[in-house]
């Protein structure tokens, strides 16, 4: 089986009001020098698949299908195998 | 006897609060903006709904750092009266004044609408106008009100008259069908230990008047108002 | 001035411009129009900001009347007097393609929008309502769509804490690939705290507030152009996201600051065209000229020009015009509420829109060439062929003695289905003014400030209009009015939202003109102004042109609390009335539909004199304190209104229709508009027969409620017979049910 790791963030450009928030909310609270906060999704898939090649067009399909808006997110994976 | 309702930037029942206790029980209420620190002048102090900061990061997660409730903390250890209604009882959560954690409603879906609640302990200063066979009509606005707290906490909290609302159907059964978000044990609202903090989701200040379809929620008020005057 | 380059006709038709248009800005610059300025009048000259294909037909609608404080068009939105110094803003608007393209952010930013438009006007929203148009549920792409549509206007409306109270959801073949997403905001103010979008008064102060400005939204930014930026187009997004928090914080940022007195001079969102459009209106209605440096606008990504900057369309932002001299005051008030707000520029004297970059100015256009001057065009119009075919009613098949399956199958038909799906999720509550909650015909609010009750209402039927144009806009706005009256309302303005075509199509065009033409008829009957609204056009797909829908939006001053009526059925006993007649045809029905397989018209017959007869004597019925409750019949006909009047109020009535010469399904589901179904205690009849007659009002005793079963005969037939709660099954579930479907 194999595992894959994907993290799903907004495309740069696309406001981000919760990342935007958070790091106002790290100011007050006096953390000097942050700079900026994006905030995005992380996705564990299991799944079987003969060799990493398909794992991957399968997650990408995954990804392309549903978990990902293209017009405003983008994203990457790892693979891992258990 | 004064009120206060806090205000954190994106509260927005603050207002609503204002209005039934000022209006509908003719009581002394101020707004208490969220970087204000002295409240030690107040007999009670409400937690509005809303989505404060956004509800960005975690419902309640930035609210709880602000200036004000570096102040509602000690007000609480010193047995003021605390109300968090909604997100204001998610920022207790937060906050740590009460147990558990709140997690997004089993239906993935924000919920409105009218619900029923028992009241489970009408011995506490927020429900002493209650009686124990009452059933309650009260609304609920949430995406986030799916309680959970770690069993033995449960336990403990079963035991000590804790669980002070839970949602049950017109005819006061406790049942599936009749929990909006899917909390632990059709729970609605709970009181700390000592019995002066209390966190519910069902918005009681939305029902205090009969024009709106409901009194129920009125009696919240009325009891933490008896409360103060004894 | 930046170097001058000849524009080719590729780049001026790519702004969505003619040659002619293009002539016209030479003219009024005197020379060729840099990039930058180019795309200036590409945005303002566009239908969206300028209304050049439908102006000229607007202009016929009456907006005028005794309550009207701001006509229609002279601001963001009109107001309406409602008494005692108070005043009620509304408007109605559409964000249909931005919702096709990303439904959760496209409907977010509509409802967002149309909240700024409420608050500039120094107005506190109070109440949104929503409109919404998909494909036939049964299809993956209509479930899809229509969660991403309902949890984004969830998203934005009830984090800002405005309760959605009403609106309407319509599933149609039409809307499949083109849903509508049309949003109503409405807004109180004291009268003296309105504020105009205006700027004057030389060398005042000119503020940007709320969020920064990215790449989002960019018009044009679909053509390719390498001098425009060096950025690949992936990575520039045209859509945009939505911040209800932000603006949640300028709401009360911005009506805290209006209550200072003398600190602002003129406010204006930045919604399409963002600065371009609030900037250069701003100046028009004030006949001023205005300047800004782009440098000084903030950003949120690097490298943006100024053609980026004055086009883009991110969300949450406002232009402040503020009183020199009270800088200081401004900036504090935006302080408190976390908000940072940037001095960009000034007022001038020149007539003139001047931007800047680093003080170097990239461009200079006289203000009123780009708003009072943008081009207006009388397009033709030509009758649809496909209206003589539709028209025509096939031979129906033979009738039936008992139609209760028909009722239960058209309750559970998604048309006429409880939305108790689509409402739940939004607060509707909040604000504590919501009396009578989302489900009714009307919704009702209480102004707790004014002491004062609003009934408001959105309504209209495609298919009507898809069959008769003209009648069907008439009957939209007729129902509209109706929804408000039956709830206890004096209507005192409406808003519209036009979704057409195509308008260089002369068929769409001709169909835009007649609904133009309807509601003008209509509201001239019902002495109801026009305050505003907008225009959504090209609302196409590949399939064809959606249904025309020419969405409205209706509101009603209610006297006093007793006037409150709501439509289920309240004590036994009650008698039952149909006022407005049995009604004939079944063309255009749901029933005709959704049950028989046929999308036909003749739309049944539609008089305004009769309609306003109607509600002139319901709403006098109402405030004499006699109507226990009343409901109009709409999609469904009377079976339907009656089996709603019961489900509601979780009672039974036993009707026998007392007339003769229609068929059964024809008297039962025909759509005949002009009809209420009233409930009188028994000791009011007399009363209320004689105040009929004083109306000259067509009224008709049809039974009693009572018991739990709903029986309806006619003509020695028991056509229908069901308990309420049988009734109430199917059509409390279908949508969630429907919704339930594997994607």
């Amino acid at each position: 089986m194999i595992k894959a790791k994907i993290e799903v963030t907004l495309k740069k450009g696309v406001s981000d009001p919760q990342g935007l928030t958070v790091q106002n909310a790290l100011k007050t609270l006096q953390y000097a020098g942050v700079q900026d906060v994006r905030i995005g999704k992380y996705v564990e898939i299991a799944l079987d698949a003969r060799d990493e090649k398909e794992a991957s067009e399968k997650v990408k399909s995954i990804c392309e299908k549903l978990l990902v808006n293209p017009i405003i997110e983008q994203y990457r994976f790892e693979l891992e195998r258990v | 006897m004064k009120f206060a309702v806090v205000v954190f930037p994106g509260s927005n029942c603050d207002a609503d609060c204002f209005h039934v206790i000022k209006n509908v029980l003719k009581q002394p209420v101020e707004y208490v903006w969220h970087q204000e620190s002295d409240i030690s002048h107040f007999d009670c102090v409400i937690l509005p709904g809303g989505f404060s900061y956004g509800d960005y990061l975690r419902t309640g997660a930035i609210a709880r750092f602000s200036p004000v409730m570096n102040s509602v903390q000690p007000f609480a250890k010193k047995g003021g009266l605390v109300l968090g209604i909604c997100n204001g009882f998610q920022i207790l959560l937060e906050a740590g004044l009460l147990p558990g954690a709140m997690m997004r409603n089993s239906s993935l879906k924000f919920v409105c609408k009218y619900v029923y609640l028992r009241p489970e302990n009408v011995k506490t200063r927020f429900t002493e106008q209650y009686q124990k066979t009452e059933v309650l009509k009260i609304p609920v606005a949430h995406g986030e009100g799916n309680y959970f707290v770690e069993p033995d906490v449960l336990k403990k909290m079963n035991a000590q008259g804790q669980i002070v609302f839970r949602y049950c159907d017109e005819q006061g059964e406790v049942t599936r069908d009749s929990n909006p978000n899917g909390s632990l044990e059709n729970i609605a609202g709970i009181i700390n230990e000592e019995g002066n903090v209390l966190g519910m989701m069902p918005h009681p200040e939305r029902a205090s008047e009969q024009i709106l379809g409901s009194e129920d929620g009125r009696k919240i008020f009325e009891s933490i108002i008896k409360a103060i005057m004894k | 001035m930046s170097s001058l380059m000849m524009m080719t006709e590729d780049i001026i038709t790519q702004h969505g411009l003619t040659l002619e248009e293009y002539d016209r800005i030479k003219v009024f610059l005197g020379r060729e129009p840099n990039f930058l300025e180019l795309g200036l009048f590409s945005v303002m000259w566009s239908e969206h900001c300028g209304y050049k294909n439908s102006k000229l037909e607007l202009k016929k609608l009456p907006t005028t009347g005794s309550g009207i404080l701001i006509k229609a068009g002279e601001e963001n939105a009109g107001a309406i007097d409602i008494g005692d110094d108070w005043c009620i803003v509304f408007k109605m608007e559409s964000h249909n393609h931005p919702s096709a393209i990303e439904p959760f952010q496209g409907a977010a930013t509509g409802v967002g929008g149309i909240i700024r438009d409420i608050f500039t006007m120094g107005a506190r929203p109070i109440a949104l309502m929503d409109s919404l148009r998909f494909g036939r549920l049964d299809e993956a792409k209509t479930r899809s769509l229509m969660t991403g549509v309902v949890s984004g206007i969830a998203h934005y409306g009830n984090c800002i804490g405005i309760p959605t109270v009403g609106g309407e959801v319509y599933f149609e073949e039409s809307y499949s690939t083109n849903p509508l997403v049309n949003v109503f905001c409405l807004g109180i103010a004291r009268k003296k705290d309105l504020v105009k979008g205006k700027a004057v008064g030389m060398g005042n102060p000119v503020f940007y507030v709320g969020s920064s400005t990215g790449r989002d939204g960019i018009h044009g930014a679909t053509f390719a152009s390498d001098e425009l930026t060096e950025k690949s187009h992936e990575d520039r997004p045209s859509v945009q996201t939505a911040d209800p928090f932000m603006e949640k914080l300028l709401v009360e940022a911005c009506l805290e600051l209006f209550k200072k007195p003398g600190c602002v001079v003129g406010v204006q969102d930045m919604g399409a065209a963002g600065l371009t459009c609030s900037t250069c209106e701003t100046a028009s209605r004030g006949n001023s000229g205005i300047e800004i440096d782009v440098e000084l606008v903030p950003r949120r990504e690097t490298g943006m020009n100024p053609y980026e900057i004055m086009l883009s369309e991110s969300q949450e932002r406002m232009l402040v015009i503020a009183q020199k001299g009270k800088e200081d005051e401004v900036l504090k008030t935006f302080e408190k509420w976390g908000l940072h707000a940037a001095l960009v520029g000034h007022v001038t004297d020149t007539g003139r829109m001047v931007v800047k970059e680093k003080g170097k100015v990239v461009a200079d256009v006289p203000s009123k060439a780009l708003t009072d001057e943008a081009p207006l065009y009388k397009r033709p119009a030509k009758r649809p062929a496909y209206l003589d075919e539709v028209n025509r009613l096939p031979d129906l098949s033979p009738e039936k003695s008992n139609y209760t399956n028909e009722l239960l199958q058209l309750l559970s038909e998604p048309n006429i289905a409880s939305k108790q799906w689509v409402y739940e999720q939004y607060d509707h509550m909040v604000m504590d003014n919501t009396v009578v909650l989302p489900g009714s015909d009307a919704a009702v609010l209480r102004l707790k400030e004014a002491g004062k009750y609003l009934a408001m209402s959105s309504d209209c039927n495609g298919r009507y209009c898809y069959l008769d144009a003209y009648q069907g806009t008439l009957m939209a706005v007729a129902e509209c009015a109706r929804n408000v009256v039956i709830s206890g309302g004096r209507p005192v303005g409406l808003t519209d939202c036009l979704n057409f075509g195509n308008p260089l199509k002369p068929e769409s065009f001709w169909m835009l003109q007649k609904a133009i033409e309807a509601i003008r008829d209509a509201c001239l009957k019902f002495e109801i102004p026009v305050t505003g609204g907008n225009v959504s056009l090209y609302n196409e797909s590949p399939q064809g042109a959606i249904f025309p829908t020419p969405t409205m939006g209706v509101v009603g001053l209610i006297q006093k609390e007793s006037d409150i009526t709501t439509l289920s059925f309240k004590e036994e006993g009650d008698l039952i009335f149909l006022t407005g007649g049995f009604g004939k045809g079944l063309g255009g029905s749901e029933y005709l539909w959704r049950v028989l397989d046929i999308q036909k018209g003749p739309l049944p017959a539609f008089d305004l004199d009769e309609e306003w007869k109607l509600q002139k004597f319901i709403l006098k019925a109402i405030q004499k304190g006699w109507l226990q409750s009343a409901h109009d019949t709409s999609e469904g006909g009377l079976a339907v209104a009656l089996a709603e009047c019961a489900m509601q109020g979780k009672k039974g009535a036993l009707c026998e229709l007392k007339t003769s010469g229609l068929r059964g399904d024809e008297i039962l589901f025909g759509e005949s508009p002009s009809r209420v179904v009233v409930t009188v205690k028994p000791q009011l009849k007399d009363d209320f027969i004689k105040l009929a007659q004083d109306f000259d009002a067509n009224i008709v005793q049809m039974g009693m409620v009572g018991g739990t079963q709903l029986k309806i005969s006619y003509g020695g037939k028991l056509l229908i017979d069901s308990k309420w709660q049988e009734l109430e099954k199917p059509w409390r579930t279908a949508i969630e049910n429907g919704m339930k479907m594997s994607v």
